[in-house]
């Protein structure tokens, strides 16, 4: 990931610069699809059930049409509501989560201004003011041009703002393994090692079988060494190269 | 000791260090939330800045292509943000938004302000100008039912409350209003065409409809309708149109910075009166439904409304409100 994204990188006191790996228009529209979802979904939600509410209150029976003439109640608590929860989910929730949003979180990625910080309240706002620009002319075309086009894949609101989108790395990724701070194996198959191992359970059978045989070949292991051994003393054989001992022998 | 072999060692050497780099990440995490105080662990996190900078350094050399070079980019920065950026509360930065940025903005946007009100006037004066020569020219910037509803001598504005309640009016006149204000401004993003055009056909359509009530002998009537929100409404589409003209010219005349860099300088900086914008027009919309189409309340009062809802926004975009003087 981060020997193909682009990085932001801030100065620091220590002389070693903070990087942050900038997120693409691709995952920018994950998140983007996610919010929608959620925005619209709870939009809708709200509009069924006030609008089933209002009109058995009224004597309408469980129906969602609305009203014949102008009725203040109904606008008031239906339909109002409805299209605040559409129109100020991202400004609110960005204000609220420093920067992040539901489909953002899922996404693993933030806003942040570019010193690295949290944007403020003005940069916020005037980075959701600019999607009425980056959703010209339709389906934000100009957004998704823009983040795909330029360098640090910024849309119109986070040029105007002075943002970017960033990776959140997820600390729960990284765990210490032994094989990782002993042995032979090179860090980054021990890091491979031991995910492998932790997605273990998850995967298929025919493709932890393919990968655990890649990763041993990689460990020194020889074809023929490997052919006749079954799933589960492939992963026997992967436990074992993560053993410190084993990993030194 | 072969070169591969040393590299090797002290990768792994460097690695033995991460119990350390997430001892880090939870302190500095603790603090950055506000749980912790303590004089003695803020120290241990400015220690602990300097650590991973260190080792951080190392594994970009020795383990550059490895989550956990991926992980101490990432506790890194964490820290960094803690020390440097300090505590993000919501309520703290609503205050500074109000008291600071709004003012300074404002005070930034005066030449702006200027302009966009004299083009607002020039094109209101044109407008009542061209419909005052040629009548039938109001077909262009009103609806059929306004000029039937002025031709026979009433104002559209009558009896509005008899078919629209004031809340909902209230609220289709805010809405619409903010999403003028709004387009004013981002429509800076074109250049500032995109502003002029808005602001110049918001002040043709208001000249052209006062010369056309006038010639019928509404002109009284509908001064004594808009004046209760008019004064706020159209400062703030003259202050929207401000923003949106700093904006364009950025991108006109970007001067010595880069296009980008003073395209973000100008919208970050004229951002702030948008809200004040947006916050103005949601008074203002309340005005124009509950009070303006109110036929019992007297004239006088409409005025002292009008004339004291602009004293307020005047005190809110100067910082007054707040105790503070304005910005030269």
């Amino acid at each position: 990931m981060s020997e193909v994204a682009p990085q932001l990188s801030v100065d620091s006191a220590t002389g070693i610069d903070v990087t942050l790996p900038i997120a693409g228009a691709g995952v920018r529209s994950y998140a983007f699809v996610v919010d929608w979802h959620i925005r619209v979904v709870l939009a809708l939600a709200w509009y069924a059930a006030a609008g089933l509410l209002y009109n058995y209150a009224h004597g309408a029976g469980f129906s969602l049409a609305p009203p014949d003439a102008y009725d203040a109640r109904w606008f008031g608590a239906v339909l109002v509501p409805s299209l605040a929860l559409y129109f100020l989910y991202h400004p609110v929730l960005e204000l609220l989560m420093r920067g992040s949003t539901p489909g953002k979180r899922l996404a693993g990625v933030r806003v942040v201004a570019r010193d690295g910080s949290a944007p403020g309240v003005g940069a916020l706002l005037v980075r959701n003011v600019f999607r009425l620009i980056d959703s010209l002319p339709l389906a934000y075309g100009l957004g998704l041009v823009l983040a795909a086009l330029t360098r640090e894949h910024v849309r119109c609101g986070d040029l105007a703002a002075g943002t970017l989108l960033i990776y959140e790395t997820a600390s729960a990724g990284f765990a210490l393994t032994p094989a990782s701070t002993a042995g032979s194996l090179d860090v980054a198959t021990a890091e491979l090692v031991a995910e492998l191992l932790s997605r273990w359970p998850r995967l298929t059978v025919p493709a932890r079988t393919a990968l655990a045989r890649a990763l041993l070949a990689r460990c020194g292991r020889s074809a023929q060494e490997l052919a006749p051994l079954d799933d589960a003393a492939l992963r026997g054989a992967l436990v074992a190269v993560t053993r410190p001992a084993a990993a030194g022998a | 000791m072969s070169e591969e072999a040393r590299r090797h060692a002290l990768a792994h050497a460097l690695l033995k260090r991460a119990t350390l780099w997430q001892q880090a990440e939870t302190r500095a995490r603790r603090f950055s939330r506000g749980r912790s105080d303590d004089p003695a662990e803020a120290a241990r996190v400015a220690d602990d800045y300097r650590l991973l900078a260190h080792d951080l350094a190392r594994a970009r050399a020795l383990v550059p292509q490895s989550r956990a070079r991926e992980y101490l980019e990432s506790v890194y920065a964490g820290v960094h943000a803690t020390l440097n950026h300090g505590d993000w509360r919501l309520g703290a930065a609503l205050r500074q938004l109000f008291r600071g940025h709004i003012p300074a903005s404002v005070a930034w946007l005066k030449p702006y302000l200027v302009w966009a009100t004299l083009l607002f006037v020039l094109a209101a004066v044109a407008g009542y100008a061209l419909v005052d020569r040629f009548p039938e020219l109001i077909a262009l910037f009103a609806s059929p039912d306004l000029i039937a509803s002025v031709e026979s001598g009433k104002l559209w504005t009558e009896g509005l409350l008899n078919i629209v309640p004031s809340s909902v009016l209230s609220v289709q006149i805010l809405a619409n209003n903010i999403a003028v204000s709004l387009f004013a401004y981002c429509s800076g993003f074109l250049f500032g065409l995109g502003t002029l055009y808005i602001l110049g056909l918001n002040g043709l359509m208001l000249g052209a409809v006062f010369a056309f009530v006038a010639r019928h002998g509404l002109a009284g009537a509908l001064a004594s309708f808009i004046v209760a929100h008019g004064c706020v409404e159209l400062s703030v589409m003259c202050l929207s149109a401000a923003a949106g003209g700093a904006v364009g010219e950025a991108l006109v005349r970007p001067g010595s910075r880069g296009r980008a860099a003073a395209f973000r300088v100008a919208a970050l900086r004229s951002g702030p009166a948008l809200l004040a914008c947006a916050l103005l027009l949601v008074g203002a919309g309340l005005i124009e439904g509950f009070v303006s189409p109110q036929p019992r309340i007297p004239v006088s009062v409409k005025v002292a409304i009008g004339v004291g809802y602009w004293l307020f926004m005047v005190a809110l975009l100067s910082g007054r409100l707040w105790g503070r003087r304005p910005a030269p």
